[in-house]
């Protein structure tokens, strides 16, 4: 079987100060129709960028440089604007980090409903809007029909980042990117839109890439997880084997870092030093100025060891699973 | 406890270093352009009475024979009018030299006038609070609703003509913005924790004001108060144009301007023309030295 | 809504009240009405007889009330020059000036909205940076000079426009016909270069900050067509500022039509309160002061309104 998403050595660019910085390096992963992938990194690794390169609403002045998004067959980092515009909304949907900036202040969420159904079908306004009221009902918003008329600003966060949702599944699309979508939400409510919207991806078949920084909302959620550092996938693999028997150090430390309830009056273990500045990226493995395996060998670039399916890139790899 | 101890840099934010301030507002070839325009115009100002081939207001050395003459003439006595003479047999080149010195007084003056009681107040307002803040507020939002030339005229209305007037004015039509902007970054700086720092530790009020909130207030007031020269040297010339301010024996870019009017309609175009022409250049130089400004002492564009 | 409509329109008498104040205190008690109303050549006797006449043996209260019962009737004593109520003189040339501060607001917002919509959306076009600099230009040059330049050019040197007066007028209006909207064309563009260059900027600023917003990403992450999240998603959330700017630039251009009325020889009340001034005629003085005092309170009273509007986020505070 193909997967539905297949990325392939993709680098995107910002040019800054005359060279180009990689936000994006050579990373590869894939994701098979109705799959949850986790996309981890901490904030600057470059996991957002991944994102909206799929979408390519990559910021001016950045861009793809290179590498293979292939979508269904189709290499998205060639496709034309309209094409990619066509896609965008009807087969490969966005939901943000902050629900309170997603929506348009001054205009109501009916409108912002429908006109995503206008951009790609010719449909009639009353069709539009019944449709937009099922979608509403559908992400368990109360009296959806006056709530069309409603402006954002008469919502809570976390009623807008279920419009935003509801917007997202309008078209049933193939593929959802999800990008920290519970991160600026209450705890209370974060669990309520995570179990609904893997309730609903579930139901359509959609596959998803869920951003986060949050390993814990990963390893209930997702199929599999790619790890990101400094701009590249250091680890990938099914999510019960990357949790259980992470390889490279920086997934290891990620998780240790994590606090659980067993660990209770035992010093959390950190991550020493601080996410290096793109500009300020070491040669060779990223992540080298903050490990402590790191050696001379760590200068050169490391490739991807193990299976197609579970591989990591580090020289000096744990063997053990975590206890 | 020593106030001294506390007074020093630790509790207040660090300042960024001038010289690299300086460099940075170099880098910009407009500000480069700007700076070196504004000191040939001062600098003409400053020296005009050595730099003029004639003193305009000396009467003994105008010849009414020589009234109108195009650029490029020469005198009765074969000295050249490079810019031509006025209807008086002025010299257009020693008009403008003189002309800049009465501009740049009025703009500066009322300009750092307006800066100085409007910064005063704006700062008080955010210290005190209260009512007197409220008050003061109320009275920026309403001076800062009516256009700055009718202020202006409102003035010149109630006080008649006059160089001095003029100043006085602008300074009434300008002193709110500064108020506003003074009271607007005050009102940030005192949420902060270092003012709170202070007060707790007992620092009298003037110092907390001169020493910590005014310093934070001052980058945006030195970029408003540089626009606001050239804004106060264009309202001058726009008031004396229209007859309202300077006076004949002691005239401006603006009067200048205004006196070629008349023979505009006959084609004399240059009585009126150079005198615009180096207006234009000051202002335009107050602006590219003021736009680098704002953008070097923006700490939202320091990258 | 409704109790915040009417507590603005409370504000605004109170202003237009605090207003008369200041002007009858600055022209009555600064500003010496004896000097300016009385020929000094006049012995003791008859300077009483005119400051009974004139009222001004009372004391200053009573001189403000009646002040301000003539102002409630419109009564500002009649002109000097005219010898005709001054308020009726005033509302003769008001046309004119609307009629030249329209035209020049309808040229800003023309030629400025795209200008500025296309320099924030494609900044680093070269023709976005001639755009951002002639807009510097248009700040920079002073109005009354540029008038002076339009003249020299299109009047006396190509001599394809009038530069004085405003032609033949159909009724009040001078655009009816062609040759007073000839006349008109000169006034209008200088009255509009400043304006011009504040809007573009105005809108290239607002662009550039509601294009960085989620909002509008996340617009195009929905797949719109670019058309619509520019004419739709980014102009109405930047037309807030703008109608605001809109409404307060037309207040400010009644008031600067004064300098190019002079210029152009616009026989409109710009030029009416020049002549006023430099003629002392106090009663047109003080009626055109009052009456722009009521036009910029009026002014930001409607601006507020459109306001609430144009931003559903305001209208929910007027009603909590």
């Amino acid at each position: 079987m193909t997967a539905l998403l297949d990325v392939r050595d993709l680098v995107t660019v910002f040019p800054s100060g005359g060279r180009d910085l990689r936000a994006v390096d050579e990373v590869s992963f894939s994701v098979n129709r109705g799959e949850v992938l986790g996309l981890v990194g901490e904030s600057g690794s470059g996991k957002s960028v991944t994102g909206f390169s799929l979408m390519g609403l990559v910021d001016a002045p950045g861009r793809i440089a290179s590498g293979q998004i292939l979508f269904d067959g189709d290499d998205l980092a060639k496709a034309s604007p309209e094409a990619m515009r066509s896609l965008r909304g009807r087969r490969i949907a966005m939901v943000f980090q902050d629900p309170m900036m997603t929506l348009n202040p001054v205009l109501r969420i009916g409108t912002q409903m429908t006109e995503t159904l206008h951009a790609h079908e010719r449909i009639g306004k009353p069709e539009a809007r019944a449709r937009a009221r099922d979608a509403l009902a559908q992400v368990g918003i109360p009296s959806p029909e006056e709530r069309l008329d409603a402006y954002p600003h008469e919502f809570s966060g976390g009623m807008r980042q279920r419009v935003a949702i509801a917007i997202a599944l309008l078209h049933r699309p193939d593929l959802i990117i999800a990008d920290e979508p519970t991160t600026a939400l209450d705890v209370t409510i974060q669990s309520q839109i995570i179990s609904e919207f893997q309730a609903l991806t579930e139901r359509q078949g959609t596959a998803v890439i869920w951003i986060t920084h949050d390993l814990a909302i990963v390893s209930g959620l997702a199929d599999r997880i790619a790890v990101m550092y400094g701009g590249r996938i250091v680890e990938t693999g099914p999510i019960a084997e990357v949790l259980t028997a992470p390889k490279h150090p920086y997934t290891r430390g990620l998780i240790r870092s994590v606090p659980s309830e067993n660990s209770r009056g035992a010093r959390l273990a950190q991550i020493p030093g601080v996410t290096p500045s793109l500009a300020h990226m070491p040669q060779g493995c990223a992540f080298r100025s903050r490990c402590q395996r790191a050696d001379a060998a760590c200068a050169q670039r490391p490739g991807a060891y193990g299976s197609d399916s579970c591989w990591h890139r580090c020289f000096h790899p744990h063997e053990e699973a975590l206890t | 406890m020593d106030s001294k101890l506390a007074d020093a840099a630790q509790i207040a934010p660090p300042k960024p270093r001038a010289s690299a301030a300086l460099l940075r507002f170099l880098k910009a070839p407009t500000a480069l352009i700007g700076v070196i325009g504004l000191t040939l115009v001062v600098g003409v100002a400053v020296f005009a009475p050595i730099l003029s081939p004639q003193d305009p207001y000396d009467l003994m050395q105008l010849d009414i024979m020589d009234s109108r003459l195009p650029p490029g003439s020469e005198s009765f006595t074969g000295v050249p009018y490079h810019l031509g003479t006025d209807g008086q047999g002025r010299d257009i080149l020693s008009g403008i030299m003189y002309g800049l010195r009465t501009s740049l007084i009025v703009g500066i003056v009322s300009a750092f006038v307006a800066a100085l009681i409007g910064t005063t107040l704006g700062l008080l307002a955010a210290y005190l609070g209260g009512r007197g803040e409220a008050l003061l507020m109320r009275l920026v939002d309403l001076q800062l609703s009516f256009p700055t030339i009718l202020m202006a005229l409102m003035v010149l209305a109630i006080l008649g003509n006059g160089v001095t007037n003029v100043v006085l004015a602008i300074i009434v039509a300008e002193w709110a913005t500064y108020a506003r902007t003074a009271r607007g970054t005050a009102l940030v700086e005192r949420e902060k924790e270092y003012i709170e720092a202070a007060r707790c530790l007992r620092i009298p009020a003037r110092r907390i004001l001169l020493r910590h909130m005014l310093p934070n207030c001052l980058a945006p007031i030195i970029v408003i108060a540089t626009m606001q020269v050239a804004r106060a040297i264009g309202l001058e010339a726009t008031l004396s144009f229209l007859g309202l301010g300077a006076s004949v024996t002691q005239p401006s870019l603006g009067m200048l301007i205004a006196n070629g009017y008349q023979y505009l309609l006959s084609g004399l175009y240059w009585i009126s023309f150079y005198p615009g022409i180096a207006l234009l250049i000051t202002i335009v130089c107050i602006n590219l030295v003021g736009d680098r400004l704002r953008d070097v002492l923006n700490p939202r564009n320091a990258r | 809504m409704i109790t915040n409509l009417i507590r603005r329109g409370i504000q605004a008498l109170f202003v237009i009240f605090a207003m008369t104040l200041i002007v009858f205190v600055g022209v009555n008690v600064i500003g010496n009405p004896v000097d300016i109303l009385i020929n000094p050549d006049l012995n003791q006797a008859e300077r009483l007889r005119v400051m009974q006449n004139l009222g001004l043996d009372q004391p200053l209260w009573r001189q403000y009330l009646s002040f301000l019962a003539g102002l409630a009737e419109g009564d500002f004593g009649d002109s000097f020059v005219y010898g005709r109520p001054a308020l009726g003189v005033i509302l003769e040339r008001l046309p004119a000036t609307l009629e030249l501060a329209l035209a020049a607001m309808v040229i800003a917002i023309v030629v400025g909205l795209p200008l500025g919509l296309y320099a924030g959306l494609y900044p680093d076009r070269l023709s976005s940076k001639l755009i951002m600099t002639g807009s510097i230009l248009g700040f920079s040059l002073p109005t009354f000079w540029v008038g002076l330049m339009f003249i020299l050019l299109f009047a006396v040197q190509l001599g394809w426009l009038p530069s004085n007066g405003r032609g033949e007028t159909a009724g009040a209006w001078s655009f009816l016909t062609g040759d007073g909207l000839r006349h008109l064309i000169l006034p209008a563009l200088n009255l509009a270069l400043f304006k011009t260059s504040l809007i573009l900027r105005l809108t290239r600023a607002g662009v550039q900050e509601v294009i960085a917003q989620d909002f509008v990403k996340f617009a195009r992450a929905k797949g719109l067509l670019e058309r619509r999240v520019v004419l739709v998603h980014i102009l109405k959330n930047l037309m807030i500022p703008v109608v605001t700017i809109i409404g307060l630039e037309f207040g400010s251009l009644i008031a600067f039509s004064v300098v190019t009325e002079s210029i152009f020889g616009w026989p409109g009340m710009g030029k009416l309160i020049i002549d006023s001034i430099n003629l002392l005629d106090r009663p047109v003085i003080v009626a055109y002061l009052m009456m722009m005092v009521v036009l910029f309170v009026t002014l930001n009273f409607v601006i507020d309104i459109c306001y609430t509007l144009l931003d559903p986020r305001v209208r929910l505070d007027g009603k909590g």
